[in-house]
C-alpha cells in the first residue's frame, strides 16, 4: 500500500466505502474551488453560502430518506408530489381553520406519515414494487395537491415561514457576527475533537493500533479549520442572517440518521434487507417491518421538506416539488449508494447532494441558463456513477488512484495465494 | 493412452492479478481422447487456468504459451476459443430460466435463414443433440421447470451445438445427486469413445478416481504433478496428498461421542409445497436429537431434507399443516425465524451465497447478524464488543483474513462457511441444523469444519447434518435418518451405517422398521 493510501485511509476512518467518500469530498472541494475562481470569489461569500443552504436543505432532507429507501432496495418517485400535497394541506388547514402554525407543522408530519404508511403497506405487505407504488403516488398526490388547492397558491403565516426562511436571532454582545451561529460552531469543534478522541480510544479497546497521533491531529485540524471557516461565513453575513433554521434542521437530521443507520441494530437491518433479503429473513429480520418503516419514514421526511419549501416561498402552489425526487435520487447515487441496494451512507448522500447543489449554484452565478445547467447535471450524474462502476471493476475505489495510476507500477507480490489452513507444504518438486 | 498425440499443451502459464499471482509457471498437457482431471484446493488456480485457456483472460493478459492441435493459440475472447472447439461449462450454469430448451441450446448460435432464426432446423437439431446427451424432455419445455441434472445436460448439448473438440467441465456434479452424477460421468465416458477430449475439475475425488485417465494437481498456483491414473495406481489418498502436500491420516477428526438425553423432538411434521398445493414435501416426519449428538439426514436431492429443516426454522418454507416440536419435554412454537432463534435453533443453509450471507457485509457484521441484541445496549451497537466477538471467532475457527473488517466477498468458500458457522454459534443455539455444510469446500477446510461440528457436540449441543455425501455422514454422525420423497424411511446407528444400506433406504417408499 502506498503512503498516500495509508494517509487517506487514516484521514477518513477505516471502512469499506471510505475510498468512495474520499473521492466525493475531493470532487466537492474541487467544484467549490473551481467556481470560487470562475465567479471571482462569489461562491464562498456569506450571502451565497446562506442562500445555498436555504435553497437546497429540503433536497438534502429528502436525500436522507431516499438513501434509506434505496439501501433497502427500493425507490421513491413520489417524494416531490408528497411534499407538494402536504404543503397544500397544511397551508389550507392554517388558512381555513385558523390552525396555529406549530399545530400545522404537526399536522403535516402526521399526513406525511400516513402517506408513507399507505405506500409502505403496498410495498411491504402486498408486495407491489416500490417503483410502481410510488409512480402511482406521484400522480395521486400531485393531483391531490391541485384538487385541494384548486391549482392555486395558498399563503402561509409569518410564524410558519421560520422553518424555511428563518434565521437564528441576534443575541448577546455586538461582535459583528451572529453569536448563536458562533456558539454552534464552537460546539461543533468540540464535538469533532471529542469524536476523534473517542475513536482513538475505541480502536485501542479493539486492540488495534490507533492511527499515528500526527494523523489524528492533521485530520482534526482540517475539520476544525473547515468548521471555523464555515462558522465565520455563516455568522458574518448581513445583519439578521445566520445559519438558516432549515440548515439547522438538516444538520440535526443528518446527525440523527447517520447514527441510526450506522450504530443501531434496526438501522443495520435496512442494509441487511437491501444486501440479501432472503438471508436477512433467515437471520430473524422481519422484512415487512423494515420495508414498511423505510417507506413511512420517507413520507415523514418528504412532508418536512415540503413544509420547509412552502415556508421559504411563503405560499404553497401547484408547481411545488416538481422533479425533486430526481434530485434526491441523484444525490444518493452520486454519494455512492448501489442501485441494487445494500450500500450507501447518509453522509455520502449529503456530499452527493452538495456536489449537485454547488454545481447548480455555481453555474447560476456564472449566468448559465437553466437548460445548460440541466444538461451538465445530467452528465455529472452519469460520469460520477460510471467512474464508480469503472473503479469497482478495476478493484480500486478512488479518483485519486485513477489519476495517479499511469505513473505508478504496483509490483505484484510473489505467489502467495490464500491457503485454506496453515499446514506444512512439502517442498517436493513438481513431477511429471 | 499416453501414446495418443497431444491435443493441448499449456506451457509455463503465469497470470497475475493486482496483488496476487494466481498462476505461476503452470504446465498442462492434455492428450487426444482422454479425460483429464484437474485437482486442487480452492484458490489453487484451477478456474483461473481454465479461464486463460478459454480466452476469458485474453492473449496478452497472461504470460506463457498455449499450443492447441500443434499450433500456438492466441485466443482474444471466448468466441475465439469456441471457434477452435474449446467449450467450457461453468459451475454456475449459464442458462436463461425463462427460455425453452431449444432456445437455450442455440443461444447466441442460432441457425438462421437470412436474418430470421430458422426455428425448424433449431428444433430438429435440438432433438438430435438432446438424444446425444441422453436428455428426454420436450424441447419446448422451459429450463426453469426441469431439474438441475437435466439443466447440466442442456449445457453439454449447447457445447455440442458448437462442434466441441475439447470439453471443459468446472465442478459439473457439485449440484447433482448421485444418480444424476453417475449419468453424467457415463456420458463423459461415451464421449471419450467418440474421440472427444474432456477436462474435468472436481472436488469429488471418488468420481475423478473412477473416470479420469490422467490427473494434474495444482497447489498454490503451481503445477505439482501429473499422474497417469492406471500406470501410477492412483487412489483418493494419493490425490489428497498431492493437493494438500502431505498425507491426511484421516478424513475425519477424532471424536469420542458423549451423547446425552433426548432434548429435541419433532412429531408428525407435515408441510405442503408452497406452490404445488397437492404436494406434501414432508409427510408426518418424526425424529429426535439428543444432547451432544450429531444426527445425519441422508437422502437424494429433492427428498425433502432442506424443506423439513427450513419449515422447522420459523416456517421458512412451504405451508405448515401439522406437527409439534418439543424441546426439553415442553412444546415450543416456531412460527417465525425470530421465535426459532429465541428457542435456540440455528439453520445454516445449503446455499450460503444466495440465502446464507449478505455478501456486501464485512466479517464482523455478518457474525453478529443473527443476534445483534447480544452486542447492543438499547438498540445501539457496541462496536468494541462486536469487534471482540468477531476477533474471538476468527481465532477459534481459524478464519483466514487479515482483519474482521474485511468484506465477506473477499473470503474463499471455506472461510465464508466458517463465518456462517460463527454467525450461528454466536446466536447461542442448542440445536444447529447444518445443511450441506461442506458443499464446494476443499479437503482441508472440510476437515476443519468437521472439527467444529464435533466441538459443538462436545459442548452438549445437538447438531443435525444434512448431506448428500454418504461418506461424510457415516464419518461424522452418531445416527442417520434416511429420507425419501418427504418421508423419513429409517434410522441407522453409526455402527450399522454403510453406504449400501443407506442408499437402499434413501430410495425406497417403504418405511423400514425403526
Amino acid at each position: 500500500m502506498s503512503g498516500l493510501q495509508d494517509l487517506k485511509k487514516n484521514l477518513f476512518g477505516g471502512t469499506t466505502s471510505v475510498g468512495r467518500q474520499f473521492g466525493m469530498i475531493f470532487t466537492l472541494v474541487a467544484i467549490i474551488l473551481l467556481f470560487e475562481v470562475l465567479t471571482d470569489g462569489l461562491t464562498l461569500t456569506s450571502g451565497n453560502l446562506i442562500a445555498v443552504v436555504s435553497q437546497y436543505s429540503y433536497i438534502l432532507i429528502l436525500a436522507i430518506g431516499m438513501l434509506m429507501v434505496i439501501v433497502a432496495g427500493h425507490i421513491d418517485l413520489s417524494v416531490g408530489s408528497v411534499a407538494a400535497f402536504v404543503g397544500i394541506v397544511v397551508a389550507k388547514a392554517i388558512q381555513n381553520f385558523d390552525l396555529p402554525w406549530p399545530l400545522g407543522i404537526a399536522l403535516g408530519l402526521v399526513v406525511g406519515a400516513l402517506i408513507g404508511a399507505w405506500q409502505g403497506f403496498w410495498v411491504a405487505y402486498v408486495g407491489v414494487p416500490a417503483f410502481i407504488v410510488t409512480l402511482a403516488g406521484m400522480l395521486l398526490f400531485r393531483g391531490g395537491n391541485q384538487f385541494i388547492g384548486n391549482a392555486d397558491t395558498v399563503p402561509v403565516p409569518e410564524g410558519f415561514r421560520t422553518i424555511g426562511a428563518g434565521y437564528l436571532p441576534e443575541v448577546g454582545p455586538a461582535t459583528g457576527y451572529n453569536n448563536l451561529t458562533l456558539l454552534l460552531g464552537l460546539i461543533a469543534c468540540l464535538a469533532v475533537a471529542w469524536r476523534e478522541w473517542r475513536s482513538r480510544k475505541t480502536r485501542q479497546e479493539m486492540g488495534a493500533e490507533p492511527a499515528p497521533l500526527w494523523i489524528s491531529g492533521l485530520r482534526l485540524a482540517v475539520m476544525v479549520g473547515v468548521i471555523i471557516f464555515a462558522t465565520l461565513r455563516f455568522a458574518g453575513g448581513r445583519v439578521g442572517t445566520s445559519l438558516p433554521v432549515s440548515g439547522i434542521i438538516l444538520i440535526g437530521l443528518v446527525l440523527i440518521y447517520s447514527f441510526y443507520t450506522r450504530n443501531t441494530v434496526s438501522g443495520r437491518r435496512i442494509y441487511a434487507v437491501g444486501g440479501n433479503a432472503r438471508a436477512a429473513e433467515l437471520s430473524g429480520v422481519k422484512l415487512q417491518r423494515v420495508n414498511f418503516f423505510v417507506m413511512t419514514n420517507m413520507g415523514i421526511l418528504a412532508a418536512l421538506a415540503g413544509m420547509i419549501f412552502v415556508a421559504r416561498s411563503a405560499a404553497s402552489g401547484p408547481q411545488d416539488g416538481l422533479s425533486w425526487e430526481l434530485d434526491a435520487i441523484a444525490a444518493v447515487f452520486i454519494g455512492g449508494a448501489a442501485v441494487s441496494g445494500g450500500l450507501g451512507t447518509v453522509s455520502g448522500s449529503i456530499v452527493g447532494g452538495l456536489v449537485m447543489a454547488l454545481l447548480n449554484n455555481g453555474l447560476q452565478l456564472m449566468g448559465v441558463g437553466v437548460d445548460l445547467v440541466q444538461m451538465i447535471k445530467g452528465l455529472v450524474l452519469l460520469f460520477a456513477v460510471a467512474l464508480d462502476v469503472y473503479n469497482k471493476s478495476q478493484g480500486r475505489f478512488s479518483i485519486i488512484d485513477s489519476i495517479t495510476r499511469p505513473f505508478r507500477r504496483d509490483e505484484p507480490p510473489a505467489a502467495v495465494p490464500p491457503v485454506e489452513s496453515p499446514r506444512q507444504t512439502d517442498k517436493t518438486p513438481a513431477a511429471g | 493412452m499416453s501414446a495418443a498425440p497431444v491435443l493441448l499443451e499449456m506451457r509455463s502459464i503465469t497470470k497475475t492479478f493486482p496483488g496476487v499471482k494466481a498462476l505461476a509457471d503452470v504446465n498442462l498437457v492434455v492428450r487426444e481422447g482422454e479425460i483429464h482431471a484437474i485437482c486442487g484446493e480452492n484458490g489453487a488456480g484451477k478456474s483461473t487456468l481454465m479461464k486463460v485457456l478459454s480466452g476469458v483472460y485474453p492473449y496478452g493478459d497472461y504470460s506463457g504459451e498455449i499450443r492447441y492441435r500443434g499450433e500456438e493459440a492466441r485466443f482474444g475472447d471466448i468466441r475465439a476459443s469456441e471457434q477452435a472447439g474449446i467449450v467450457i461449462i461453468h459451475q454456475e450454469l449459464a442458462l436463461i430460466p425463462g427460455m425453452s430448451i431449444t432456445e437455450n441450446i442455440f443461444l447466441g448460435n442460432e441457425p438462421r435463414t437470412g436474418l430470421a432464426i430458422d426455428w425448424k432446423t433449431a428444433q430438429r437439431r435440438a432433438l438430435e443433440l438432446m438424444k446425444l446427451v441422453g436428455l428426454r424432455e420436450d424441447p419446448d419445455a422451459l429450463v426453469k421447470d426441469i431439474g438441475v441434472g437435466k439443466q447440466q445436460l442442456i449445457e453439454i448439448a449447447k457445447a455440442f451445438a458448437k462442434d466441441v473438440k475439447l470439453l471443459i467441465l468446472d465442478e459439473p456434479t457439485a449440484a447433482l445427486n448421485e444418480s444424476d452424477s453417475q449419468q453424467l460421468l457415463d456420458l463423459l465416458r461415451e464421449f471419450k469413445t467418440q474421440g472427444i477430449t474432456s477436462i474435468i475439475i472436481s472436488h469429488k475425488l471418488n468420481e475423478i478416481e473412477a473416470i479420469a485417465d490422467s490427473i494434474t494437481i495444482l497447489r498454490d498456483g503451481r503445477t505439482i504433478e501429473t499422474l497417469d491414473v492406471k500406470a501410477d495406481g492412483v487412489n483418493e489418498d494419493r490425490i489428497v496428498r498431492g493437493m494438500v502436500g502431505r498425507d491426511m491420516e484421516s478424513r475425519f477428526p477424532d471424536h469420542t461421542p458423549n451423547v446425552g438425553e433426548v432434548f429435541f423432538e419433532v412429531r408428525d411434521w407435515t408441510v405442503r409445497h408452497p406452490i404445488a398445493t397437492d404436494r406434501l414435501v414432508c409427510k408426518h416426519a418424526n425424529f429426535s436429537v439428543r444432547r451432544g449428538e450429531v444426527v445425519g439426514f441422508a437422502g437424494l436431492m429433492g427428498a425433502g431434507r432442506t424443506e423439513l429443516a427450513m419449515s422447522l426454522f420459523g416456517r421458512s418454507y412451504g405451508t405448515w399443516l401439522s406437527g409439534q416440536v418439543f424441546k426439553d419435554g415442553r412444546e415450543i412454537k416456531l412460527r417465525t425465524v425470530s421465535e426459532a432463534i429465541e428457542h435456540g435453533l440455528a439453520y445454516v443453509s445449503e446455499d450460503r451465497k444466495a440465502i446464507g450471507l449478505n455478501l456486501l457485509d464485512d466479517i464482523k457484521t455478518s457474525i453478529v447478524a443473527a443476534k445483534p441484541a447480544k452486542i447492543a445496549r438499547h438498540g445501539v451497537i457496541d462496536e468494541v464488543a462486536e469487534h471482540r466477538v468477531a476477533e474471538d471467532y476468527r481465532q477459534e475457527l481459524r478464519i483466514k483474513t487479515p482483519s474482521v473488517d474485511e468484506g465477506i466477498s473477499k473470503l474463499s468458500g471455506g472461510n465464508q462457511q466458517k463465518v456462517v458457522l460463527a454467525k450461528w454459534m454466536f446466536s447461542d443455539p442448542d440445536l444447529l441444523i447444518l445443511d450441506e455444510p461442506t458443499r464446494g469446500i476443499d479437503v482441508g477446510a472440510k476437515f476443519e469444519i468437521y472439527g467444529i461440528i464435533n466441538r459443538l457436540a462436545e459442548q452438549g449441543k445437538g447438531v443435525v447434518v444434512i448431506s448428500s455425501e454418504l461418506p461424510e455422514l457415516i464419518g461424522l454422525c452418531d445416527r442417520i435418518y434416511t429420507v425419501f420423497e418427504g418421508t423419513i424411511t429409517g434410522e441407522v446407528a453409526r455402527a450399522d451405517a454403510d453406504p449400501e444400506r443407506l442408499m437402499k433406504q434413501m430410495t425406497t417408499t417403504k418405511k423400514m422398521p425403526v
